[in-house]
């Protein structure tokens, strides 16, 4: 695989400043990179800080949340110098993005066709009739047969799963060099989900697309993505290929997640699964992050936050954990 | 959408038909009739007051009196006034109409530039000087009663500064062309205000957390991810969204407009619909009073039809219910 990093985030920290002056460290010294074309995954429990990192990169943070420090290097440039106008130019157009909720994130009072038709006048520079015609095209792609009659249909008159495909139209439609899907089917059911990715998956070969996968769920994560992150408490606590997260897991929480996963061998043995919740992101605990949940925790895990450290020489397997000091 | 223009429109009829029923029955629950009053004078013949009554015909049972109205109303007869003798009351009417009519117009006007992009502007600087200036002004507007806002704007642009006339609805009666249209604008300015003053507030109120609302939704978050500029963003996705409960509103406001209309007048001594209703109520000017209150009625139902039009215009998930 190529060395070339298409996105290379460095020290990323976006926090909330709540109202009683507390801080809200939702993304607390966050690094990784992806590479063009390759599928990585970002998983994580709810409150982890998924989503606060994605729409970093997008820097489509609202108040009362800032980036507050870091790099979000892509392509060459630095998104967190841009300007909200410059950023413009790269939202939809370099970098496309695609959201839980397929029933509210599209317009409820504009047809699908002018949706996609509006993203590719805006960053394409294309007359209205060739914009009508590739929206048609792309409709098509993502698997409608009538796409004509589609594009004069509202958002209210599809189905979840079709609005769904209506989304990634809309995100692929300028051809974006990266693709950010947060949590892009939990809304869905089973047969749909695997549809959608399996699409995604298509589109994503097809246009030599790279992909940030967020979810829950570690199945989808086996089946699709190239290399994980964990993300626990605003931090990635494991990094490293599917094959040696699933084989050889390392830091404690990503096998308490592992464990709780149902699986044939070990029947209904839930056992494994993890105790108590994530922390508020304004109140972590002063050591490692784990460290009220961590079944391994030592003394010295209450007393620092532990940095993260390369485990393996030839690919990289970084774990967040003093065993691995 | 054309089908449900076409039910709105169909249900319509039967609503004014209840609009009668309730107009006329409103009328014979009030105390005394045209009559009362006046038979106190000793020197007249109670005999003369019988004949009255029996010619206007009060003493019909009450379904024939109003089978007798409706038949007439339906014919765009409303009578004769009881006090301005021998005048219809169409004509009485149709002389002061037009002044509400541009009250109402002009008012209307004014509420909806001022209030809807003071709302936009403080939604998109929240908590900013002018936000806070557009809260209390808000706050102002709804507090103080129309008719005191009036008397105090007469007293401060009529007496004191002498910039705009306090009463009536033209200065001379020779005006013509720019001039007469000059004249009339500068007669509608303080009754519009005065009209304006409490809707324009709960307008701008209103739009603002509209529009706020609709900036936190997840479509938004996809505009913008798409790369829409801020303008587009705020002035296509989130504009149509947001004005799709303020035309609702507007509908009411029809009506509100026209009730309103009658204290302010009244204020301002303004020749229109509002004046007429107030010295008709005095006089027990049956006629007049019934056909105001039938007129005011339809123009609520009308507002309302109209806001139901125009939703199902602007939204596009309700012309397929
Ligand atoms: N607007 C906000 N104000 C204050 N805190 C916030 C805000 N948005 C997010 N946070 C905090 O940031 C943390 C991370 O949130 P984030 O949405 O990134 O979680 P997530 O990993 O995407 O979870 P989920 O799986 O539920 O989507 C949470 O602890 C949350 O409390
Ligand atoms: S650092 Fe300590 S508490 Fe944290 S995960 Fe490792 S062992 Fe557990
Ligand atoms: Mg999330």
């Amino acid at each position: 695989m190529s060395e070339v990093k298409l996105l290379e985030v460095s020290g990323l920290k976006t926090y909330f400043h709540l109202e009683n002056k507390a801080v809200a460290k939702a993304v607390d010294g966050v690094d990784f990179y992806i590479r063009p074309g390759e599928t990585v995954a970002l998983v994580g429990e709810s409150g982890s800080g998924k989503s606060i990192t994605s729409l970093s990169i997008m820097k489509l943070i609202n108040k009362p949340g800032k980036i507050e420090d870091g790099r979000i290097s892509f392509g060459g440039k630095d998104l967190v110098g841009l300007n909200d106008k410059q950023m413009t130019n790269v939202r939809g157009k370099e970098i496309g993005m695609i959201f839980q909720e397929p029933m509210t994130a599209l317009n409820p009072v504009f047809t699908i066709g002018n949706q996609i038709i509006e993203t590719l006048i805006r960053h394409k520079k294309m007359t209205k009739n060739e914009a009508r015609l590739r929206a048609i095209e792309l409709l098509k792609v993502v698997g409608f047969p009538r796409a004509e009659e589609t594009m004069k249909e509202y958002p209210h008159q599809l189905s979840g799963g079709m609005r769904h495909r209506a989304m990634i139209a809309i995100a692929i439609s300028c051809d974006p060099k990266l693709l950010i899907a947060d949590e892009p089917t939990t809304a869905l059911d089973v047969t749909i989900q695997a549809q959608i990715l399996d699409l995604m998956d298509e589109m994503k070969k097809k246009f030599n697309m790279a992909v940030l996968l967020i979810t829950h769920d570690l199945g989808v994560v086996a089946e699709y993505a190239d290399r994980i992150m964990v993300m626990y408490g605003g931090q990635i606590v494991e990094e490293t290929t599917i094959e040696k997260l699933f084989l050889t897991p390392k830091h404690p929480y990503t096998m308490g997640l592992l464990d709780s996963l149902p699986s044939l061998e070990k029947e209904v043995d839930r056992l494994g699964a993890i105790k108590g919740t994530v922390p508020p992101a304004h109140r972590f605990p002063i050591g490692c992050r784990f460290s009220d949940r961590c079944p391994k925790v030592m003394s010295k895990c209450r007393d620092m936050n532990p940095s993260i450290y390369e485990t393996d020489a030839e690919e990289s397997h970084r774990v967040r954990c003093y065993l691995y000091e | 959408m054309y089908k449900y223009i076409i039910r709105r429109l169909l249900i319509f009829i039967p609503m004014l038909f209840v609009l009668t029923i309730f107009v006329f029955g409103l009328i014979q629950a009030a105390p005394g009739d045209p009559i009362t009053g006046k038979n106190f004078d000793p020197n007249i013949d109670p005999e003369v007051f019988e004949r009255q009554k029996e010619a206007l015909g009060l003493n019909d049972p009450i379904h024939v009196q109003y089978w007798n109205w409706v038949t007439k109303v339906m014919q765009g007869d409303f009578g004769e006034s009881y006090i301005f003798k021998g005048r219809d009351v169409s004509e009485l009417i149709g002389e002061r109409i037009g002044n509400t009519f541009y009250l109402g117009i002009f008012t209307l006007f004014i509420t909806i530039i001022v209030s809807i992009p003071i709302g936009i502007y403080s939604a998109k600087k929240p908590y900013s000087i002018l936000d806070y200036g557009a809260t209390t002004f808000g706050f102002f507007g709804l507090a103080v009663p129309n008719f005191f806002f009036g008397l105090v704007a007469i007293y401060v642009f009529s007496i004191k500064l002498g910039w705009l006339p306090s009463q009536g609805s033209v200065s001379s009666p020779g005006l013509t062309g720019i001039e007469l249209f000059l004249d009339k604008l500068q007669h509608l300015i303080l009754p519009g205000l005065t009209l304006g003053l409490a809707g324009t507030a709960s307008y701008m109120r209103f739009m603002r957390s509209e529009v706020l609302d609709v900036l936190a939704s997840d479509y938004i978050r996809t505009a913008r991810a798409k790369g829409m500029t801020n303008r587009n963003v705020l002035y296509k996705h989130t504009l149509r969204n947001a004005m799709i409960p303020i035309i609702t509103l507007l509908g009411f406001e029809v009506g509100i407009l026209l009730s309103g209309a009658v204290i302010t007048e009244g204020v301002f001594q303004y020749p229109g619909i509002g004046t007429l209703f107030l010295s008709s109520i005095g006089n027990r000017d049956y006629p007049v009073i019934m056909a105001i209150n039938l007129m005011l009625g339809f123009f609520i139902l009308l507002g309302n039809l109209l806001a139901d039009i125009f939703y199902s215009i602007v939204d596009p998930r309700i012309r397929y219910d």
